[in-house]
């Protein structure tokens, strides 16, 4: 079923990787339980920061997933030959993040047991309704593009006519899981730091960055462990790509601190004096924050030029250096950065605590094992043709 | 009249499908026919709160103790974690773009009760996925605690801290339990609600009924010769955060 069975079959090497993951996933497994028993007390959060690791993870996640549109858009619309091969990770990249993204709200959930009650009583009001809509149905496209296209190579057949319509509904979909995931917090009114029209772009923009990063570190993974080769050029065009968005990210965070700080309204300044610089002694975010610029600025020098960018390892660390900037940005500080001030302007820290991180670190080792698996039956379908 | 097995199962799963095309246009349009309707007609339950009289005796606790005995709300002990429906806040943070530079000084240190505003457009109902929080016609904003999923989306709409909710178990942390209310789960979210439960049977919330100096009155917003519209009539109010377009139900006599 789902040409599983090419799963099974792998070196030690493949296996000793499953099981590394499997411990991990069981360690988050307990942790989890272990919050299910006592409650969300488990975790750093708090009256005043009531999103923290798990949501922040969310949405960085939609983010990867949506990111799938970079390799399906060109090759679909543009007809970029190139990224025929890599079409496929691209999507699957997007099934095992979008499950990460769903996960990650169930384990934020206080009576996880009641979830889907956004399904029994539906509020069309609710950006969350429509956020587990618009999530769900990019699930179930890009797993249905998936398994028909890849059935289809494994049989040697042309996929059926019908899958290309729905990998261009992908497309627009792909924008929408985004930015509903922005509208969740961009309307508030009380949290002026979410209160901003670019949030959606910002979240595209940072979200083409990250995705396609991540996509490029793993085809020169593939390159390295197995038979797989994503091409030269279409790891290229990649790195091009990351640093179109890495660029337009950074020039939306810029229009961002300029309205903020040239306005000099107080409680808008304060969640990036918060993030930036600490706020009545509150520091614990300001390493995080600056090594995030840091990172931003060397990927954006090694990306910008071309020399730079077209060597392998040069492109690698880049990539490394985008994920990681990213990551803290919207993984972390924008969350987190939203909560703080509170609207009654208290500073309250959040640091997430041991049991928090093993869940995330739960939930991540999930999404890797499904792209190991995934990515393993695709080039196991391509290693046979 | 003899109808075929085919002929049943065909009506009977179009009348399922009716049915469930009604329940939806219902859903969508909104309407619930099975709200139940205020007590009178179109009341809109507020609150007046003199500051004037409540800073005259700074560690009167008379209101927050009084609605804790009646809701069974728990004394967390982590102050970052806990459970309130009405507390006192400092002054400069409750009005926080109100004021000046000299009104600060002036009033600095004082403290006055601060809960749910009952808001006439809540953003905690705009978010809630499940509709676990609603607002009644009479403009109270209710919580099913049976419905809460806990996902804490009204916590980060509310713009006036009025939310809190159950980290752990709070059960163990509630000092004198009362059985005239029911106590809450962990992982749900909780807050005031006007005390509809004494409404209902006609008496003023506990807050009100407790305050020694009358400092809160409490009444129909939308009756020109009630207490509160007397007194909104004769002095200057505020509102916490009005710019918002939330439309609370609490003013403050300043």
């Amino acid at each position: 079923m789902f040409m599983l069975e090419k799963a099974m079959i792998g070196s030690r090497r493949y296996w000793g990787w499953l099981a590394f993951l499997l411990v991990l996933i069981a360690l988050g497994g307990v942790c989890y339980l272990r919050q299910l028993r006592y409650g969300l007390i488990v975790t750093g959060l708090s009256r005043d920061v009531t999103w923290g690791l798990y949501i922040a993870q969310f949405t960085f996640f939609v983010g990867v997933a949506a990111s799938a549109v970079m390799v399906v858009l060109p090759y679909y619309l543009h007809d970029v030959r190139q990224f025929q091969k890599i079409t496929i990770l691209g999507e699957l990249l997007a099934v095992s993040s979008v499950t990460m993204c769903m996960l990650f709200i169930l384990v934020d959930m206080g009576q996880p047991a009641r979830v889907l009650n956004v399904l029994r009583y539906p509020t069309l009001h609710s950006l969350m309704f429509w956020d587990m809509v618009s999530l769900g149905g990019y699930l179930a496209l890009n797993a249905v593009i998936s398994v028909v296209m890849l059935s289809a190579e494994r049989n040697g057949v042309p996929a059926p006519r019908w899958i290309k319509p729905v990998a261009i509904l992908s497309i627009p979909w792909a924008v929408s899981i985004h930015t509903v995931t922005a509208f969740l917090y961009s309307g508030l009114p009380g949290r002026t730091f979410w209160l901003t029209a670019i949030l959606a772009p910002r979240f595209l923009a940072s979200a083409f960055a990250s995705g396609p990063a991540l996509l490029i570190l793993l085809c020169l993974l593939l390159r390295r462990l197995t038979s797989f080769d994503a091409g030269q050029e279409a790891i290229r065009k990649l790195g091009v790509i990351v640093a179109y968005a890495m660029s337009i990210s950074v020039f939306f965070v810029l229009l961002e601190l300029f309205t903020v700080f040239y306005s000099r309204i107080p409680e808008e300044m304060e969640h990036f004096r918060f993030l930036f610089v600490g706020l009545e002694g509150q520091r614990h975010l300001v390493p995080w924050m600056w090594s995030s610029v840091a990172a931003a600025s060397v990927a954006l020098v090694l990306l910008l030029v071309p020399r730079l960018r077209e060597r392998d390892t040069v492109l690698a660390a880049a990539s490394v250096l985008v994920f990681v900037s990213l990551w803290i940005e919207k993984g972390l500080g924008l969350i987190v950065g939203g909560f703080v001030p509170s609207p009654l302007g208290s500073v309250t820290r959040y640091s997430p605590t041991a049991p928090e991180w093993t869940i995330v670190l739960g939930v991540w080792a999930i999404g890797a094992l499904m792209i190991t698996v995934f990515y393993k039956i695709t080039v196991s379908v391509r290693e046979v043709r | 009249m003899k109808i075929t097995r085919k002929e049943f199962l065909c009506i009977a799963g179009l009348a399922a499908a009716g049915a469930g095309a009604a329940k939806a246009v219902q859903t969508i349009g909104g309407a619930d026919p099975a709200a139940p309707q205020a007590s009178g007609a179109a009341k809109r339950w507020g609150m007046v709160i003199d500051f004037q009289k409540c800073r005259a005796d700074r560690d009167c606790d008379d209101c927050l103790n009084a609605c804790r005995a009646a809701h069974n709300v728990p004394d967390i002990p982590e102050r970052e974690r806990e459970v309130k429906w009405v507390w006192k806040e400092r002054y400069e943070k409750v009005f926080p773009f109100q004021q000046t530079d000299y009104t600060r000084r002036a009033f600095e240190g004082h403290v006055l009760p601060i809960l749910c505003n009952q808001c006439a457009n809540p953003a905690c109902v705009r978010v809630c996925p499940t509709a676990a929080t609603w607002k009644r016609e009479d403009g109270i904003v209710m919580m099913d605690w049976h419905r809460c999923i806990g996902c804490r989306y009204c916590m980060a709409a509310c713009p006036y801290g009025s939310r809190s909710f159950n980290w752990s178990d709070p059960r163990p942390h509630i000092g004198k339990l009362t059985s005239e209310f029911p106590t809450r789960t962990k992982g749900v979210v909780e807050k005031c609600n006007f005390c509809e439960e004494r409404l209902a049977n006609g008496r003023v919330p506990a807050c009100v009924e407790a305050c020694r100096r009358k400092a809160i009155v409490f009444g129909d917003l939308n009756d020109e010769k009630s207490t509160v519209r007397q007194l909104l009539r004769a002095r200057y109010s505020i509102q916490r955060t009005p710019e918002l377009g939330t439309g609370p139900s609490v003013f403050y006599l300043i």
